[in-house]
């Protein structure tokens, strides 16, 4: 897997971090949602919001951020709403996950064969996502 | 450890076979190097729940595939979408939607999938053989598959499904495995009293019960003491599978790969789960949203698909009265043609059941818009869903306690976990 890097704005040090997807450069927001997400009924396809009601971060806006994944709950229908967020322009500016989920990411990997313009996917380990919540991140 | 790929399936992926089937070989090898498989398996059918509208977009990939002359190279059948073709029954959605999800519906028939239209395939004579590996997406149907036929599938999820029914390859991972299909853990069910076997509700009370203890682990049940029938399974993996990531169960002696539970238990495996009476009268209790409701909007059932065994049941169960709240029966169109030829249909409908076939009240706008509306059930996977897809509080009861409230307008239970 190739190698890229993700930054907060203003620090000299990038973490590594492992490229499962490839997309354009990010720059933007990050959301470190707490606890994981369902994008099946937890995400609106419409709007980009946290639709889960038990979600913590319940009405936040994915769209545009670089947002990190603590995990997915497996819902077979997760790809469908990333594609449909890609599609509208309301998907993530970069996807950060502890681990590959390959039923959420198969949704960028339509919209490359699509050539819909998607975000890239990266794996970094949980462990860091609280420090770079809520900062201007650079990804790539 | 990088993915293999044969000379055909390299051919494939660079356009020997057409446009549509480079793309869907190109998905399948993404998503094969996604989960780390080395190579491909070759598939003997798939089941696509990809053709139920989510967003304009699915219908665009459906299309696009269809264009580039894209065609199922394996046996392919449909999960629900999100109209009633049958004109059984009608929908709330809007026009736009509408029209999207008639062409995806459309794209994917001329991919040369069948049109089955059910979350029930195994029972519309889809049955691959035991050992066989095929690409299923639809929770229900892919425990279903594995558990009770004895095929191999992953939890195929919207879109690889029909890559790979198109490139009739998936990744070789997960349950096309042997060893990664043993059992985890033991679900002892020796303590329950025989009598709680043989009550109908039991099954997708103990199925959401399974669920929630197993998440996403293999377990063998142990101490059923016969093969409780088809629909008894049915209605056990569908609910196991809505409250947690369930792909396979065994049950020792009932389920294929388990004729005992020292076979398929993995070496060295020691939790056991003991569950108890109340464990089960717990679990019905948390299956009801709105616990304590003195009346009733709808009765729904059929999540998974009604069988014409079941349809036949819930004939006799009424007996000629009339529903005097709306009750929608869900099925599929292969039960539906032996319900015309059997006068079965006219006699439900004129007790003011309305047949639903294609699709479910769960996953398309069928129901009324009834803010604080009350829906009754016997379906632990729409007990699950229906709060947050349709608006509806819910109360689960037995077929027989559901045809009895339709007919008061209130509930009705009389069942034996209940008492």
């Amino acid at each position: 897997m190739a190698e890229g890097w993700i930054r907060a704005d203003g620090l000299k040090q990038a973490l590594r971090a492992d490229v499962m997807i490839d997309g354009p450069a990010a720059s933007a927001p990050g959301l470190a949602l707490t606890a994981p997400i369902s994008f099946w009924g937890g995400v609106d396809p419409k709007t980009g919001r946290i639709a889960d009601v038990r979600h913590p971060q319940h009405g936040a806006s994915i769209a545009g951020t670089v947002l990190m994944l603590p995990g997915t709950i497996g819902s077979s229908s997760a790809s469908a709403v990333l594609l449909e967020l890609i599609h509208k322009g309301l998907a993530p500016a970069a996807i950060v996950m502890h681990e590959a989920d390959a039923i959420l990411l198969l949704g960028a990997l339509v919209a490359r064969e699509m050539g819909w313009p998607h975000p890239a996917a990266f794996r970094l380990d949980a462990s860091h996502y609280p420090s770079l919540d809520g900062k201007l991140l650079h990804a790539a | 450890m990088s993915l293999a790929l044969t000379a055909q399936e390299l051919a494939m992926a660079a356009g020997a076979q057409g446009e549509g089937a480079a793309m869907a070989m190109r998905l399948v090898c993404d998503s094969a190097r996604l989960l780390g498989a080395q190579s491909l398996v070759p598939i003997a059918s798939a089941h696509i729940d990809g053709a139920l509208y989510h967003g304009d977009s699915g219908t665009y990939f459906a299309e696009r595939l269809r264009d580039l002359g894209a065609e199922a190279s394996v046996r392919a059948t449909l999960n629900v979408g999100a109209i009633d073709l049958t004109g059984c029954s009608g929908n709330r959605l809007p026009e736009h939607e509408r029209a999207m999800a008639k062409r995806l519906m459309r794209a994917y028939l001329a991919i040369g999938c069948e049109p089955t239209w059910t979350c029930s395939p195994y029972q519309a004579g889809h049955r691959p053989q035991l050992g066989t590996d095929v690409a299923w997406g639809e929770s229900n149907a892919v425990v279903f598959c594995n558990s009770v036929l004895g095929a191999r599938t992953n939890r195929y999820g919207d879109y690889l499904d029909i890559a790979c029914a198109i490139a009739g390859r998936a990744p070789r991972t997960g349950l096309h495995l042997s060893e990664n299909r043993m059992a985890r853990f033991v679900f002892d069910l020796s303590g329950l009293p025989r009598a709680i076997f043989a009550d109908e509700s039991f099954w997708p009370v103990l199925g959401s019960l399974y669920g929630r203890r197993a998440g996403s682990e293999i377990g063998v049940i142990e101490g059923v003491p016969a093969h409780p029938g088809e629909d008894a399974l049915k209605a056990f993996g569908a609910a196991a599978a809505s409250t947690g990531g369930v792909g396979l169960f065994h049950m020792a002696g009932i389920t294929p790969e388990a004729p005992d539970t020292a076979s398929i238990l993995e070496l060295g495996a020691t939790e056991r789960m003991t569950v108890t009476a109340a464990d089960v009268a717990e679990q019905k209790t948390r299956l009801a949203t709105v616990a304590g409701a003195s009346r009733i909007d709808a009765v729904a059932i059929g999540s998974p698909h009604l069988s014409l065994e079941e349809c036949r049941r819930l004939a006799a169960l009424i007996a000629g009265r009339k529903v005097c709240v709306p009750f929608y029966a869900c099925t599929g169109r292969h039960v539906l043609k032996d319900l015309e030829t059997s006068g079965l249909r006219a006699a439900l409908e004129a007790c003011g059941i309305t047949i639903v076939a294609d699709t479910c009240v769960v996953v398309t706008p069928i129901m009324a818009e009834l803010a604080g509306g009350v829906m009754m059930t016997n379906s632990g996977k729409f007990a699950q869903y229906a709060p947050g897809n349709t608006g509806y509080g819910v109360l689960f009861g037995s077929m027989a306690e559901c045809v009895e409230s339709a007919i008061a307008a209130r509930p009705v239970f009389a069942g034996a976990l209940h008492g």
